[in-house]
């Protein structure tokens, strides 16, 4: 087999680097988790520190909002479709479809007709994404992975399509005067400040982190991690495969509707043109830049699918130009993505489907 | 929107819908080959189309010098003159998608194979150096400078690199074709003379009609279109069926590693696949021109999303499977469009291709590529 | 007499044309190791993948602890007490080896996705002692300082060995192993055939698909003779060894007769 040089194990800083965290003293772990933490809660005012505010800034945009509207939301979405993705192994490029879902669940029961509350809702569209995985995923999770990518991709685009042509969506014009969080003492949830948005964000992913943290490392990611690499043999082993794949679609799904139901929020307004094809697409390219599988890679490559079009506005309408290169020249040299996810072997693409 | 119109238009759908479908199915082989031979998603065929659309406008308007106003009067373009433009547009349409689809080949998938080699290093260290230019200057002629200078060194350290040689995850090459579609879109908005906006292209021949199908018009576009995306299949198919080279495309889709061992060269036969899936979404482009009258940077984008619905439909791997697939496909969206309304196009098309997969999961005809029926 | 673990009777597979199995009956019994041989193509492994649901057969049934596995998904047959091995290794090959146990030693944990993200009691429990479990069973086929480090990496024979491990994990009572053997030097065989009786002297049934005659007649207790889909032969080894319609079928003599 030609495959033999791939065997080689490869380490990389980013390993090393979690490796020695690793292995610090319980305290001092702690310690630096909080310190993390804390700084990342400060994110809205890193532009006002030397040096790293002049390369985080964003030129012409405000850098708080890219923040709100763009960072946190791919971040969210990146770690919801990493469990579809990156954990089970399931391509999905309709993921922009809960995501939808989850944003005009909160837009129709929080504005017109049903005034629910943001409280309310925020749940309400988690749920209701959900549901739209399950609905979804109960005929197609049987079809194989290409199969899967293809009818994914049809979900988001009837999804939004069937925004665009149904009245009580808004149609073509969307729907506005979406309810915000309800402002508790100094956390005003209003249009001027988008800071609160950011705390409120933040906590979301850090929850969203935890939850998955726990899944990852029970039978559940075990099982998951299974059906990726080996369907066949998986279930064999006892591993109920539709029901954990439904789950990670599921799950995935709620996170998408939960990633909506803030943006929409946020922004007060959407209409069907937020929930484009193409964002599917950057999505997708969210997880697999950033390390597929790898809760701290699609972080970070959540965070540079949305930063590095605002960062280089400069570039103008160039900046697409050279995302697209950037995503060819990262995958051409670091395959496995930013952060590539623990274990994961330098190459040797999934096998095929083959008899058992 | 009322079911006695479908009736009255019946024929009508059908003309257009397998006009429509055959198109779909050109650009479908080019997926399908492809997906054969490396199971790959090949995300970036869609801007394949896209720049043959543009190889037919520049051929239509810059080497034969017609102008986009001069419709209505068709005069000197009757017999041989005729045949010969439509002849070269469809050719030029073919030679620029067939080279960008070698060049896409080269630059954004054989790297990760692990067996990148000088061609895709010089044209990645080429777009390293444009992408770093632009941190310096706004100007294009001195954007190519700079491009141009860095290129050399760059390439031999990514030939380095390449030395390495592994090979990526599925995934990897899903989001590489995802990232030179956007940039060669992107290109075309950034550096076209009409950037974002729609292009006309001339129109060639008056659209007369020829003859009455059951009370349709067929017009001549539609035969144009019909007889050569027949004749393209057809020497496809015999191609594909009958040559060395044939056999070779066919051993690899069945399993790559044995063909290898049996001393097929893998990495020219992809090539070969890329070539010829690239030439029929050129002739494709063509004709898309011939009916349409137009194109746009992100022209290939649904049609992309479509043509490959059409090859998972057909059966993926499956050439007749293309065909079949890809009228299945655009008669379904025409009649379903005249019965539900236009806007619902889109989710028709995957609406049908969702039913069809629930009850044969690799399409109608299966996926075959490899296997003897092909 | 003893107790019939599990029984194919009149098995019958047919893909397309093409007949893999034809009329099949065996059974094998509470405790014992039933060694199942035939040349190239005889059906070894179509019975194996009749027996462990990844077919469904044509037309026979297959009963196991004295009810029909027909019409059961395979992860349901798993749990009902059969594990096996690949002829070809198909491991986990980014998990590290405890984990590709654990994956089997979790076909019986209850812990639910809620109870895994809520982090219960039960489901803490449980994931304590799939692991502990599972270095047990590395012990005991002897790979266990090669715990962490992911199967693609382990040397083959390790890799063969994992596939048992991970096979044991589901806590069967039958053992399906498709050629373990392949690829082992004599000195590997043997080692192998000794964990074989080890691990039938725990308790375990196995069911041995073996090309290698000499590893067969070692520690079956009883064998099974497969060719061209039907079973020409069944007994204990010495018998076996003499059939002449056995012998033919090695030789390659057409045999029309059985």
């Amino acid at each position: 087999m030609s495959l033999t040089e791939s065997f080689r194990q490869r380490t990389t800083p980013q390993l090393q680097l979690g490796n020695r965290f690793r292995a610090l003293p319980r305290s001092a772990k702690w310690s630096l988790s909080a310190l993390l933490i804390a700084a990342l809660y400060l994110t809205p005012y890193w532009p006002d520190v030397p040096v790293l505010g002049w390369i985080i800034n964003t030129p012409g945009t405000s850098f708080e909002n890219v923040l709100t509207d763009q960072i946190m939301m791919f971040i969210l979405v990146a770690l919801g479709l990493n469990v579809v993705v990156g954990f089970a192994g399931l391509l999905d490029l309709g993921y922009v479809g809960f995501y939808a879902v989850g944003a005009y669940t909160t837009a129709v029961v929080t504005s017109g007709q049903f005034t629910l509350p943001w409280i309310a809702a925020l749940p309400l569209s988690v749920i209701m994404a959900m549901i739209a995985g399950v609905i979804l995923g109960t005929p197609t999770l049987r079809l194989r992975g290409d199969y899967l990518a293809i009818v994914t991709l049809g979900f988001g685009e009837i999804i939004r399509i069937t925004a665009n042509n149904s009245n009580w969506l808004g149609g073509p014009r969307g729907i506005s005067k979406i309810a915000r969080p309800p402002s508790i003492g100094p956390l005003q949830f209003g249009v001027l400040n988008a800071k609160p948005y950011w705390y409120l964000g933040f906590t979301v992913i850090l929850i969203v982190i935890f939850v998955l943290t726990r899944l990852e490392n029970s039978r559940v990611g075990r099982a998951w991690a299974a059906v990726r690499e080996d369907e066949d043999a998986a279930e064999l082993m006892g591993v109920d495969t539709f029901k954990f794949k439904l789950w990670a679609f599921a799950i995935g799904a709620a996170i998408g509707g939960l990633a909506g139901s803030l943006y929409a929020s946020k922004v007060g307004f959407i209409n069907p043109d937020n929930f484009q094809l193409q964002l599917s697409i950057l999505f997708l390219a969210a997880v697999v830049l950033g390390g597929t599988g790898s809760m701290y890679g699609v972080i970070m490559g959540g965070f540079l699918v949305a930063w590095i079009p605002e960062r280089f506005r400069g570039f103008s309408t160039r900046r697409y130009f050279v995302f697209g290169v950037v995503l060819v020249l990262v995958m051409v040299f670091r395959p496995q993505g930013i952060i590539p996810r623990r274990g994961a072997a330098a190459g040797i693409a999934k096998k095929g489907e083959s008899d058992v | 929107m009322s079911h006695w119109l479908i009736y009255r238009t019946f024929w009508d759908l059908t003309v257009s819908g397998i006009v429509l479908g055959l198109i779909y199915a050109l650009v479908a082989l080019g997926y399908t080959m492809v997906y054969g031979v490396l199971r790959l998603i090949n995300f970036a065929h869609s801007e394949i189309f896209m720049v043959g659309t543009f190889g037919v406008l520049i051929s239509l308007t810059k080497v034969f010098g017609i102008s986009l106003f001069d419709d209505g009067q068709y005069p000197y373009r009757s017999g041989f003159v005729l045949v010969a433009i439509l002849v070269c547009s469809i050719i030029a349409a073919m030679v620029v998608s067939g080279a960008g689809a070698i060049v896409l080949e080269r630059t954004a998938y054989r790297p990760l194979r692990g067996a990148g080699d000088a061609y895709g290093a010089v044209v990645l260290a080429f777009l390293t150096g444009l992408i770093a230019s632009f941190l310096f200057s706004d100007h294009i002629m001195t954007n190519l400078a700079i491009a141009a200078v860095i290129t050399g060194p760059v390439s031999f350290g990514y030939v380095r690199i390449f030395r390495r040689g592994r090979q990526a995850p599925r995934l990897a090459f899903l989001i590489s074709a995802i990232g030179s579609s956007m940039a060669m879109a992107e290109a075309v908005a950034t550096w076209g003379p009409e950037q974002r906006s729609v292009y006309t292209t001339p129109r060639v021949l008056e659209k007369k009609v020829l003859f009455n199908f059951l009370g349709a018009d067929v017009r001549i576009d539609y035969v144009i279109v019909a007889i050569g995306a027949i004749l393209m299949m057809t020497s496809l198919l015999l191609f594909v069926n009958r040559t060395r080279l044939g056999r070779g495309i066919r051993a690899v889709a069945q399993d790559a590693e044995t063909a290898r061992i049996l001393g097929v060269n893998v990495n020219s036969v992809i090539l070969v696949t890329f070539l010829l899936g690239g030439a029929m979404a050129g002739g494709a482009a063509m004709m898309f021109t011939l009916v349409y009258d137009q194109t746009r940077f992100n022209i290939g984008f649904l049609l992309g999303v479509k043509s490959f619905t059409a090859a998972v439909l057909g059966g993926i791997g499956n050439i007749k499977g293309a065909l079949l697939g890809g009228i299945v496909l655009g008669l379904a969206e025409n009649y379903g469009s005249s019965i539900f309304g236009g806007q619902w196009k889109d989710v028709i098309a995957f609406v049908v291709l969702l039913t069809v997969l629930m009850f044969r999961p690799t399409g109608i005809l299966g996926e075959s590529l490899g296997k003897a029926r092909v | 007499m003893s107790e019939v673990l599990l029984s194919v009777d009149q098995v019958t597979m047919q893909f397309g044309g093409v007949t893999a199995l034809d009329n099949v009956s065996l059974h094998i019994n509470k405790g014992e190791i039933l060694g199942l041989i035939g040349p190239n193509g005889a059906g070894k492994t179509t019975c194996f993948n009749v027996i462990t649901g990844v077919y469904a057969p044509t037309s026979g049934t297959v009963t196991f602890d004295d009810k029909s596995l027909l019409g059961l998904k395979r992860f349901q047959i798993t749990k009902r007490g059969i594990a096996r091995t690949f002829q070809n290794i198909r491991l986990f090959p980014d998990m590290s080896a405890v984990e590709n146990v654990m994956v089997g030693v979790d076909a019986h944990s209850k812990t639910s996705v809620v109870g895994a993200i809520l982090g219960i009691p039960r489901s803490r429990r449980e994931e304590t002692e799939s692991r502990e479990r599972a270095h047990e069973l590395l012990k005991f086929i002897g790979i266990d300082e090669y715990a962490e480090v992911a199967a693609r990496n382990l040397p083959y024979g390790h890799q063969r060995r994992l596939e048992i491990a991970r096979a044991l994990g589901t806590n069967p009572k039958l053992l399906c192993l498709d050629e373990p053997a392949a690829g082992f030097n004599p000195a590997e065989k043997q080692e192998l055939n000794e964990l074989i009786l080890k691990i039938r002297d725990q308790g375990y049934t196995v069911l041995l698909i073996e090309h290698d005659m000499n590893v067969v007649m070692k520690i079956s207790d009883r064998i099974a003779v497969l060719d061209f889909g039907r079973k020409i032969a069944e007994g204990l080894p010495h018998e076996i060894r003499d059939n002449p319609d056995v012998i033919a079928a090695y030789l390659g003599v057409p045999d029309d007769a059985a």
